[in-house]
């Protein structure tokens, strides 16, 4: 596979208006253009100045994700667009509820389990726990894996919420 | 502080005032009733009535494209909104700057299906440069404001307010136009390039021995200094250069150092030079499939350089060498002082050599046609069309297919915003209406739709307009009575198996001329074909003008789907139906 096909992982950070239909404008973008979202979070983080950001993971081409870039630039409501993969150092995190059903040893292999991923258990029942876990999608990837043979029921998670590592904001 | 208050129809129209709006295309209905009521206690804005609400987006384009202003419409909820879109889509794949007012059910109904309510906003989305739903009245004109300087500003395109009707009623106060600089908040194209890549740009210039210049649309969308700057500069370097679709008219098309227009069927000369040359400027294009043909395979050699306002075009088909941002007037104008400031030397043998090589292409001859005395040949009339029109004050507009490539084939722009076609999104119908909208802004001027039989049926109606006006918009239609660009693909790709692409049940363009109380005229045989143009531009009254056409012609050269510059088909070679060899890969392109 050449250079110009091989698709990576990135994670964008985009601060937009708060205001009606800025994410149908950026879903429809990439449903429109046909590029994926692995994940899309968003919160409003600036109440006084009207601030959403959107953390999005999508993948694709070298040039498919300059394409992004520009396109999600080119936005009325978008305020500052960063390629936080391309830009440097950076942290993820999300977070994932997980509810696990069992009895007997498989019950106590959880509780074990989830100590070593520090997870906390948020919720339990006599045949049940809810696992609260954090971190990158790795992880939480992994602590799903392990729980799977010890009798998973149900999967939230967030998506992921990304900043640059060190002392600068977008 | 804003003491003054009106209602929200009021504020409307005092705001498109202040914003320098004389005309608005439209089409009344329920929801816009308030606005409708203001506009027949006021003389400063005019409104145009058109026929149905797409005819009013593409005058308002047509407007927009032959002055430089914004093109403003207004339409009801629901249908009227729906019916717009296409319009939209239009303006925005042609960079057209419009802004288009649509009426919208009371807020307190918003969601309840009610009568002639649509998501307005939510249609729109993808089809908009931006949209607003306007809730309050207090923000009525300060979104018009926004709006029109978000429709102009950066790579224009239409912009959507959808305005409910309790906003129209409701009292609230006026803001007025903002400050320069103050348009929006966060909204600020870049416009001036970056003095380091121009300079870089000027530098690789000077070394080539194969240039060319490939201008575009943005050229005409930064406005008539751009058109101006761009002729300085390609007279200063002496390079060859060749225009897109939308680019008609940037470069004065009567001089010699203009290769006519390239891509699919461009000029043989134009398109071979793109594909030999080792430095491209590109300057406001956007290397669309029409004129790159096979990516692979496009101008294997040449180092480019990139000028477009907008980001997102630069690097999304072709990878460029020295990507510019900025508004091409300003590029030149920069391009042009570094040259001067570097005092750069064009290669005086390298370029004789690449000129003699392009005199060599363009002895094919590559428009030459097969003249006939029996049938009229649509290359014929269009000459003849130019030879009647070219020291006149002429506008052109065209619907979509055969005839439009013909048009930009055979008839000469000298300037800007004289030429008027749907490039990007390709609309039959696009033509009358634009026309109409035109003639609205040069009352004194010849404006002519090329049109075919088939496009011109799509927007009909609008006749109706033209004759309510009063408006000399002559259609001249070359009739082949096929869709001619649908039968030329079945020909080559289907083995010449025309389904549905003839056109049955025709009207008598004459009779229904006369039915909208235009003129109705007809040329069956060349010899007509003077006297019927001599007629159509002497008479002060619309004109429907058949020209019946040789049916079999086809338009070349062609770039056959999936193919590149170099395997361009020429009309002598072209062969029998069904024999072109087309890849199965080319057949599932457009």
């Amino acid at each position: 596979m050449s250079k110009d096909q091989k698709t990576i992982r990135h994670t964008f950070s985009v601060l937009t208006d708060n205001e009606p239909g800025v994410a149908a404008r950026i879903i429809g973008l990439f449903s429109g253009r046909g590029y994926n979202i692995d994940s899309m979070t968003v919160a409003e983080v600036d109440p006084e100045k009207n601030l959403s950001r959107f953390t999005i993971v999508t993948t694709g081409t070298e040039m498919v994700l300059e394409q992004i870039r520009h396109q999600l630039e080119r936005l009325v409501s978008s305020r500052a667009v960063k390629d936080l993969t391309a830009d440097g150092p950076h942290l993820e995190r999300e977070l994932a509820l997980i509810k696990v059903a069992g009895k007997d040893a498989k019950r106590i292999e959880a509780l074990r389990l989830a100590d070593v991923f520090r997870a906390r258990v948020v919720d339990s029942s006599l045949e049940s726990f809810v696992f609260e876990v954090t971190g990158s999608t790795e992880k939480v990837n992994a602590f799903i894996n392990l729980m799977k043979e010890l009798g998973i029921v149900e999967i939230a998670r967030t998506g992921v919420a990304a900043m640059s590592r060190g002392a600068k904001g977008m | 502080m804003p003491t003054e208050t009106m209602n929200g129809a009021q504020l409307l129209l005092r705001a498109l005032t202040d914003q320098g709006v004389d005309t608005v295309f439209g089409y009344p209905g329920g929801a816009v009733l308030p606005i409708y009521d203001e506009l027949f206690k006021q003389n400063s804005i005019r409104h145009i009535l058109v026929r149905q609400e797409g005819g009013a987006v593409h005058a308002a384009e047509g407007y927009a494209r032959s002055t430089g202003k914004t093109g403003v419409v207004l339409v009801t909820s629901g249908p009227g909104a729906t019916n717009a879109v296409t319009g939209l889509t239009d303006a925005l794949m042609d960079s057209i700057p419009i802004v288009c007012l649509t009426g919208q059910v009371p807020t307190h109904l918003i969601g309840n299906d009610a009568f002639q309510e649509a998501d307005t906003t939510g249609i729109t989305r993808p089809c908009t440069k931006h949209n607003y739903l306007v809730k309050s009245v207090n923000d009525v004109s300060r979104v018009v404001h926004e709006a029109f300087y978000v429709a102009k500003s950066g790579r224009p395109g239409p912009v959507v307010i959808d305005l409910p009707k309790d906003v129209l009623f409701a009292q609230g106060p006026y803001t007025p136009p903002p400050a320069a600089g103050k348009e929006h908040k966060n909204y600020r194209p870049r416009v001036k390039g970056d003095a380091h890549a121009i300079e870089q740009a000027v530098a690789l210039m000077a070394k080539a021995k194969k240039p060319v210049f490939y201008c575009g649309g943005g050229v005409v969308n930064s406005g008539p200094r751009a058109a101006a700057l761009l002729t300085e500069l390609v007279k200063l370097t002496g390079f060859p250069i060749t225009l897109t679709l939308m680019g008609l008219g940037a470069y004065p098309a009567s001089d010699k150092q203009f290769l006519g227009m390239l891509g699919m069927h461009g000029l043989y000369e134009a398109n071979w030079a793109m594909h030999d040359c080792d430095v491209m400027i590109c300057i406001g294009a956007r290397f669309d499939d029409r004129v790159t043909g096979r990516l692979d395979a496009f101008s294997p050699k040449s180092k480019k350089i990139h000028v477009d306002i907008d980001p997102s075009s630069i690097n999304k088909n072709v990878r460029v060498d020295i990507p510019i941002v900025g508004d091409c007037g300003l590029v030149l104008e920069d391009m042009l002082k570094a040259w001067k400031a570097q005092k750069a030397q064009p290669d005086k043998k390298a370029l004789g050599e690449w000129w003699r090589q392009i005199g060599e292409w363009r002895a094919r001859n590559c428009l030459a046609y097969k003249p006939s005395k029996e049938t009229v040949k649509p290359q014929f009339a269009l000459e003849r069309l130019y030879h009647h029109i070219k020291d006149k004050d002429f506008y052109v507009t065209t619907e979509v297919g055969q005839h439009q490539m013909w048009a930009a084939q055979f008839l000469k722009f000298e300037q800007p915003n004289r030429w008027m076609t749907s490039g990007g999104l390709g609309t039959m119908g696009y033509g009358l209406p634009a026309a109409l909208g035109v003639q609205i802004a040069h009352p004194d001027a010849l404006v002519i739709d090329v049109a075919g039989e088939a496009s011109i049926l799509m927007n009909i109606q609008e006749m109706s307009t033209i004759a309510q006006y009063r408006l000399p918009v002559k259609v001249f239609i070359l009739n082949n009575e096929y869709m001619g660009m649908v039968r030329q693909w079945q020909e080559l790709l289907h083995g010449g198996r025309y389904a549905e692409s003839y056109m049955e049940s025709l009207p008598d363009f004459v009779k229904l001329a006369e039915a909208f109380g235009a003129v109705g005229l007809r040329a069956e045989k060349p010899g007509d074909v003077d006297g019927l143009i001599r007629e159509m531009i002497k008479v002060k009254k619309p004109v429907i003008a058949d020209v019946r056409v040789d049916k079999a012609e086809n338009c070349f050269p062609m770039i056959p789907s999936g193919k590149a510059h170099y395997e361009m088909i020429l009309g002598d070679e072209a062969g029998k139906p069904g024999e072109q060899k087309v890849s199965e890969e080319g057949m599932v392109l457009v």
